[in-house]
């Protein structure tokens, strides 16, 4: 049974409707509350699953190697998560609530910031990793209503705070206003910085900011774009100002 | 990033009692960022987010009194600020970003670090690293015969040209408000213009804090009736960026003269800039640009300029002369 097609590839069908959860977006699907690790069998319980992610992370799994050589040679091995030493060993657990979901992390490193815990455990990858340093603006969540950057805090410092992320924000067929009005007025090129900036731009919304195209630039310094796509930006964040 | 042992206070009492094992965090931007370089390697980080220090609240005596914890961005929206110390919210406004400044607290922005590019690096101060007296004293200096365009001109030391980078802190200093500590010793308070300490030759001792000690609140004094008071900033770029040279003044201005006047200024010191010598060349002159020069002249005829930061020698006198000109328009 272990060796049959169907068995290796039954992680790839669609959950049943029962599963799916319907307030992320299609590859969210997985709640991996655990670090990932190569080569260990599927845990039920914390609805472990599979994903893209989880599929290269473990492409130097045996397990998944032995079933997919071609693929194996043409990819690189890659080492799942982390930047630091190796998680579940030790270290604290803590409850985050993201999006209106409460998610329990356990054997948390005190180091996390609480931009890796979104990305890397949580596995909410709308949230980039621009700089790690406070200085991009790419990682821009809200917590507690208000704008941050998630790169510079410890995820351990928000138990107890609601955090926002940009797939909290809106999802496809139900997308928030800001993120319509950026397809619409082509705020994006690569897309890298698109999370933060929509992040920002929804945020500022509720500050105190004045009217001017040049109040506008200023409330959004904090969001760098390498693509320049600056002048559609202000152009999506006045018109959603307009309409509020 | 060194690992640390966690812990959060909700008291005053329970952050002081927790103290010695290493630093306090609350916003953390500073101390995040200089802990994923290894600047900072704190054994223990007691998180005081949780702590009642967040009012900003009128003064007996009509001066503010504002929470070591509310965050740089409430402070500068703060009607109260706004209207009676209006320099504090440009200055404020003027550093950083919109997400740093929803995080970056009163107390934490006072302890902000140099961003002097040597300092910055993991491994100054170490055998093989850059030399950095502020990392490890007696290692030397690597700026000041190395990249020291945005290094500071006045206040410098043989040991140390680490420009301070606060906004805020202009402001303050020109303000010249009170900070309130307490610590395992008890209350104590400290002038805005002794908080922080020149490098001199121990460039590593930033600021008057002793070991264990919490910043609680900062109390700005009531300006003289009629006061006015501006922040200029002038930088590379005209948003996210620190000052190569700012100004911040108070004055107030009768019959065309000076009558009270306060000058600090940004970009150019090892700390936060009281142009004392500046604030004497006006005091009772007549409002006009000669006088203005004149005072700029005073305020950085101290300074020490390196191979790369020459330059904020004449921007800082001219951005000084405009500040003075905005504040007594």
């Amino acid at each position: 049974m272990a060796d049959s097609p169907s068995f290796r590839f039954r992680r790839l069908r669609s959950k049943s409707p029962e599963q799916t959860k319907d307030e992320l977006a299609p590859d969210q699907h997985t709640l991996d509350l655990e670090p990932l690790t190569p080569g260990k069998p599927e845990q039920d319980g914390n609805g472990r699953g599979f994903s893209r992610r989880s599929f290269l992370s473990g492409l130097g799994a045996a397990g998944l190697v032995a079933t997919a050589a071609p693929l194996a040679a043409a990819a690189p091995a890659v080492a799942p998560a982390a930047d630091g030493p190796a998680e579940g060993a030790s270290g604290t657990t803590l409850v985050l609530r993201v999006n209106g979901k409460d998610y329990t992390l356990r054997g948390l490193d005190p180091r996390a910031t609480l931009l890796d815990t979104l990305r890397e455990r949580i596995h909410l990858t709308g949230t980039k990793k621009g700089c790690d340093h406070g200085q991009c603006g790419a990682c821009t969540v809200h917590v507690n209503g208000r704008r941050v950057n998630s790169c510079l805090s410890f995820a351990a410092m928000h138990e107890g705070d609601e955090i926002t992320t940009i797939e909290g924000l809106g999802q496809p067929g139900n997308l928030h206003a800001m993120q319509a009005a950026f397809v619409e007025h082509d705020g994006y090129q690569c897309g890298y910085c698109t999370s933060g900036q929509i992040m920002s731009a929804v945020a500022l919304l509720k500050e105190p900011i004045g009217p001017t195209d040049e109040d506008v630039k200023h409330a959004m310094a904090g969001n760098i774009c390498r693509c320049g796509a600056y002048a559609n930006i202000v152009a999506a964040v006045k018109q959603v100002r307009s309409q509020a | 990033m060194q690992t640390f042992q966690y812990s959060k206070a909700d008291s005053v009492e329970k952050a002081l009692a927790s103290a010695s094992a290493g630093k306090f965090i609350a916003g953390g931007t500073t101390l995040v960022d200089l802990m994923k370089l290894d600047v900072e390697q704190p054994k223990a980080l007691v998180d005081i987010n949780p702590l009642p220090l967040t009012k900003i609240e009128a003064l007996p005596n009509g001066g503010l009194r504002i929470g070591a914890l509310v965050r740089n961005s409430d402070l500068a929206w703060n009607d109260d600020v706004k209207r009676s110390y209006a320099v504090l919210s440009q200055a404020i406004l003027s550093g950083a970003s919109p997400q740093l400044r929803n995080m970056a607290t009163t107390g934490g922005n006072l302890l902000q670090r140099t961003r002097c590019a040597y300092f910055r690096e993991p491994g100054a101060g170490t055998p093989g690293g850059y030399s950095c007296n502020k990392r490890t004293p007696g290692t030397g200096c690597a700026a000041m015969d190395g990249h020291n365009r945005t290094h500071a001109v006045l206040g410098v030391s043989e040991h140390c040209i680490a420009t301070h980078p606060s906004d805020m802190c202009v402001a303050m200093a020109a303000l010249e408000a009170v900070i309130h500590v307490e610590g395992p010793k008890g209350k104590r308070t400290v002038q805005f213009a002794d908080f922080h300490r020149l490098p001199g030759d121990t460039p590593h001792i930033e600021n008057a804090l002793e070991p264990g000690e919490l910043v609680t609140h900062v109390d700005l004094p009531k300006l003289p009736e009629g006061a006015k008071s501006v922040y200029l900033k002038l930088r590379d770029r005209a948003s996210y960026e620190f000052a190569l040279a700012s100004a911040a003044v108070v004055a107030k201005v009768e019959g065309g003269h000076v009558r009270f006047v306060r000058v600090a200024m940004g970009g150019v010191g090892t700390k936060p800039w009281r142009a004392h010598e500046a604030e004497a060349a006006l005091t009772g002159k007549a409002v006009d640009a000669a006088n203005f020069r004149h005072a700029a002249e005073a305020a950085l005829a101290g300074a020490k300029p390196r191979t790369e930061n020459a330059f904020k020698v004449e921007l800082a006198k001219r951005c000084l002369v405009r500040t003075l000109k905005l504040a007594t328009a």
